[in-house]
């Protein structure tokens, strides 16, 4: 072992589901609550096809923009204890698809002291992937506060579609289609978050 | 990690040819590179190690109490972040093929060495006020994978850890000293040649048991997750 320098990344390989994205843990708040959304969506290599062992992890706020963690210690953004804002699912759960339920997070402050947009943040791995890569989920019917976006405004503007999700109400329910593409004409956004 | 310094000198590329699977599941775009926020200093690894209760012994099979066959080894050591600090209270997952080599996975495809029914094959602990983690387990035997002629996985433990922010996300694998699978496994060449050791436990006297196990040493360093892809290391061919 050599001084501190980091652990260098590995693929997840295809047998992650013996300990990660157990049953259950895409589920990241029961329904009945009014901010209670679904997100499906597939994971789509370079031929188009879906993956059918990604493993999708979210991390969100909660509905007043709070972050379950001891770096957001906002006291005017009230944090719910039942509410952790991580989640793990796999691409396995439906045909070949992920899906989470949850509630829509509220907004979040920018390092410019600006609102962000309410988002998801999502972690990608798969057998094939040698590191993870960091993308966010926004919202299609959040169009006035993506268009002032901390993060979406330094994404080229004709690839911001990418991580815009599609809404449609399905039997009452609201439900935001997000696909991950790592090839093509849409090729999602991938994020290096620097200081 | 700041911009200029020593980016991609650590993770593996996205794109690495010779393991096959990179080839179509690796972006074409660069990264976009974007000031972290709130929702990056923030993640979920201190309230989810909190709630998930550990189970630090894969040795045993729970519901009899029966052994699972195989080197018995222990495996610690510490999580670290970037500047040598201890990281405590962290959950540390790993999973892994038992003794033969046998995943006990559905996905898994036959091959023809018995499977261990003794063997859980994936654990849990979390890190104490000094950042260490100790794992009970059998050292994983080698097992043929599709990537090319008669290709073989060294033996390994697949490492999970949330860390502390979204961007210490870390997923790796631990390999074991003097294995010459290891020279021979694009996964693990894929690692830039000086940070491969990094992925190499280290067996250690002091931690192995008299009578009952061997030990295995295995540091963690968490750190910049997200750095921008290096070229293609060249001097490996498959």
């Amino acid at each position: 072992m050599e001084g501190v320098k980091p652990t260098p990344s590995q693929t997840v390989g295809p047998y992650y589901g013996m300990r990660l994205a157990r049953p259950g843990e895409n589920v990241v708040a029961a329904g009945g609550e009014r901010a209670a959304i679904r997100v499906v969506g597939g994971v789509m290599d370079g031929d188009g096809a879906p993956i059918e062992d990604a493993l999708v992890e979210l991390w969100q706020a909660n509905p007043a923009g709070r972050y379950h963690h001891p770096a957001d210690a906002r006291a005017e953004a009230p944090l719910d204890a039942a509410f952790t804002g991580f989640g793990r699912a796999t691409t396995s759960l439906v045909e070949r698809h992920f899906w989470f339920d949850t509630v829509k997070p509220g907004r979040v402050p920018a390092p410019d002291g600006s609102l962000q947009a309410p988002h998801l943040s999502l972690v990608v791995q798969a057998r094939g992937m040698l590191r993870p890569v960091f993308t966010r989920l926004y919202f299609d019917d959040e169009a006035r506060a993506n268009a002032e976006d901390f993060v979406l405004t330094r994404v080229p503007e004709l690839r911001r579609r990418t991580l815009v999700a599609t809404s449609v109400s399905v039997e009452g329910r609201l439900v935001y289609r997000f696909d991950v593409r790592f090839q093509g004409p849409d090729e999602t956004v991938f994020f290096a978050f620097e200081e | 990690m700041k911009p200029g310094g020593s980016r991609g000198l650590h993770h593996p590329p996205f794109r690495f040819p010779a393991y096959r699977s990179t080839v179509k599941r690796s972006p074409e775009h660069p990264l976009v590179r974007v000031p972290r926020t709130l929702s990056e200093v923030t993640g979920p690894g201190p309230m989810f190690s909190e709630r998930t209760p550990p189970e630090d012994d894969l040795t045993t099979n729970l519901a009899t109490g029966t052994p699972a066959i195989g080197e018995r080894s222990i495996v610690t050591g510490r999580v670290l972040d970037e500047h040598g600090a201890p990281v405590p209270g962290m959950l540390v997952e790993v999973w892994q093929a038992d003794a033969s080599g046998r995943y006990a996975h559905a996905r898994e495809k036959d091959f023809p060495a018995p499977r261990d029914p003794n063997f859980s094959g994936q654990g849990a602990c979390r890190t104490d006020a000094e950042g260490v983690y100790r794992f009970t387990t059998v050292k994983p035997g080698p097992y043929p994978w599709g990537n090319h002629d008669n290709a073989w996985r060294p033996s390994h433990i697949h490492f999970s850890v949330l860390g502390p922010s979204l961007l210490t996300r870390l997923v790796t694998q631990m390999y074991f000293p003097g294995d010459p699978l290891l020279a021979l496994d694009p996964i693990f060449a894929a690692v830039p040649e000086a940070a491969r050791p990094r992925l190499v436990a280290a067996y250690d006297h002091s931690v192995t048991r008299p009578n009952w196990a061997l030990g295995y040493r295995f540091d963690i360093v968490l750190a910049g997750a997200t750095e921008t892809p290096r070229e293609e290391p060249s001097a490996w061919k498959a």
